[in-house]
């Protein structure tokens, strides 16, 4: 059984977020890598098509510069193709264009269980896994802690505010993997090597049959106004504790502020 | 504005309290608050709903071992086709989210996340976001057709009971879902937690990556139950799998307010700061001279954890 991975290449943890000043979007500039969101659930795509005991695993992307250095790394993890939308008009573009757009090019892949990240490590919006799923007609579970492949479809422990259910899920299926449920393994040099010649395909949003006006900017249906410093807390006090009482003068202050 | 439509998560038959703060921003925007509720029982919160401004309820009913969002999603969508509706609100919960990301894609219309203020400007809704930590605040107004989809911050809005009559409720309108509501609960497991909740505590203890080792962490819970308090957590030792999602305070996990957050090991990430700097009082003891988090702190304490939070939970102890 095939499993898409829905991955994002954001700028690396160096880069300081900031806003682009003229077209008042998420500055992407330097090298892309891969989102560290999505390498547990390309990790964990990879441990059930090994358990299913076989399928590909093939990643999904979009990208308005044909950007290819963060799939290249999901690709040595052990991914076996990538699709990769690349068009400049995909420049801006909102959480529910986004969905569009991979609703589209999974719609190629033919996979059966779809994996994504919670949320993107860059804009938290969190969305684009539940609206990809009702484009495309499909159940999702969200907050996966722990997935298994069984006779019936997917079975996944999801997280929820008191603990966890477990849910029980035909396919095909949207499942997204919360960070951290599972060992990302590390590139081998075999794995990086190989990922060198594994096939990106690259499709235009005209390959796809996506109308440019309801990605990018335009899709987004909103208009920065401003973008403003935000009123912030005073400065207090900062004490290095060389002396070994620093306690006591959060006791003193704990005792101000009548909590004890 | 004609109506505001609440996604309105209840919680043993009360809705929580984001749902209140969603009532107030809705009432000072709309005319008619209309809150969608959902799970055995939850119709009974109509007249609590009712004094804080909610006008009308439109009950989904008992959905079993369903998950929440294609049904939802489905009776916001029957409320909508109703007319007269200019947007619909979301908190920011596992279950919110994921209803907001349904109703748009099911409607074409965007989801717009991480809102702490929402005004009108002539006829359209102009929103504000909070982004970088808090550091910057971004304004930007809904150009499309209504309606717009708001994912609320929580502790953004103040809840305020203005006093207003019983609400009608009226049983929700599904339709067809097919696939989408394929997937069931078979299991629900509680993790079991003293204490107030994160979202109520008026004190918060939160550990990070500074701790060092999974098993320090029973100094964080045994310093918030000695203040009345809640263990919160940083993202980087909840990805860790130190402690349960549940714990985790930021821009993804809760959004706290309480009178007073300890913050230990914690360098405050922009992911982190965002969800913990509405604190009226913040101590943080970090190693780091650099770490952001000794800039937002009433007391940044540079120094040794290991010193630090053994000493104080003694010192607690000899006290009382």
């Amino acid at each position: 059984m095939d499993i898409a991975v829905c991955t994002k290449q954001i700028p690396g943890p160096d880069v300081p977020s900031a806003f682009d000043e003229s077209t008042k979007t998420l500055m992407r500039s330097g090298a892309l890598v891969l989102d560290d969101s999505d390498s547990y659930s390309v990790e964990m795509a990879l441990r059930l098509a090994e358990q299913a005991g076989g399928g590909e695993v093939i990643l999904v992307s979009m990208v308005p510069d044909g950007a290819t250095a963060g799939l290249r790394t999901a690709l040595a993890m052990g991914a076996a193709r990538a699709v990769l939308v690349s068009d400049p008009a995909l420049a801006g573009s909102d959480a529910l264009g986004t969905a569009r757009v991979l609703a589209a090019a999974l719609a190629r892949t033919g996979a059966e269980l779809v994996l994504c990240a919670t949320e993107s490590s860059d804009g938290y919006t969190g969305t684009v896994p539940v609206q990809l799923a009702e484009l495309l007609g499909i159940p999702a579970v969200t907050f996966a802690k722990r997935v298994e492949l069984d006779d019936t479809g997917v079975r996944v422990e999801r997280q929820t505010e008191a603990g966890y259910d477990e849910v029980v899920c035909p396919l095909p299926a949207v499942v997204t993997v919360t960070a951290g449920v599972v060992e990302v393994r590390y590139p081998s040099f075999k794995g990086i090597m190989a990922a060198k010649s594994k096939p990106i395909e690259t499709l235009s949003l005209a390959d796809l049959g996506v109308d440019p006006a309801l990605v990018g900017v335009l899709g987004a249906r909103q208009e920065v106004l401003s973008i403003e410093a935000a009123e912030g807390r005073s400065a207090g006090t900062i004490v290095t504790d060389e002396d070994g009482a620093a306690h006591e003068r959060v006791l003193d202050l704990l005792v101000t502020w009548g909590v004890l | 504005m004609d109506t505001v439509v609440l996604v309105a998560e209840t919680r043993d038959g009360s809705p929580i309290g984001h749902v209140l703060e969603m009532c107030a921003a809705a009432r000072k925007l709309a005319s008619g608050v209309t809150a969608v509720v959902w799970g055995e029982g939850a119709a009974a919160a109509a007249p609590f709903l009712g004094a804080h401004g909610v006008t009308r309820v439109c009950d989904v009913g008992d959905i079993g071992d369903a998950l929440p969002p294609p049904r939802v999603a489905a009776a916001i969508a029957g409320e909508i086709d109703r007319g007269g509706v200019d947007a619909v609100f979301a908190a920011a919960t596992y279950d919110g989210r994921d209803i907001a990301a349904r109703l748009s894609a099911r409607i074409d219309r965007p989801v717009i996340t991480n809102v702490v203020g929402l005004e009108l400007e002539g006829d359209s809704l102009v929103s504000s976001h909070s982004v970088f930590g808090g550091s910057q605040l971004v304004r930007a107004r809904f150009t499309g057709a209504g309606p717009a989809i708001f994912v609320l911050r929580a502790k953004s809005f103040a809840s305020e009971e203005v006093g207003g009559p019983p609400p009608e409720v009226a049983s929700a309108s599904i339709g067809e879902l097919a696939e989408t509501d394929a997937a069931r609960i078979v299991a629900r497991h509680a993790e079991s937690r003293s204490g107030p909740s994160l979202d109520d505590a008026k004190v918060v203890v939160s550990g990070g990556r500074g701790l060092g080792a999974p098993e320090h962490y029973a100094l964080i819970e045994e310093l918030a139950r000695l203040l009345g308090g809640a263990p919160g957590a940083s993202r980087a030792i909840v990805d860790a799998g130190w402690v349960p999602y549940a714990y985790q305070v930021g821009q993804t996990g809760k959004t706290v307010k309480p009178s007073v957050y300890l913050a230990f090991g914690i360098s405050g990430a922009t992911q982190h700061l965002v969800g913990m700097k509405g604190a009226d009082h913040i101590v943080a003891v970090n190693k780091d001279p650099a770490a952001p988090i000794l800039a937002i702190a009433d007391l940044g304490v540079v120094g040794d954890v290991h010193q630090v939070l053994p000493k104080l939970v003694e010192a607690i102890k000899a006290k009382s």
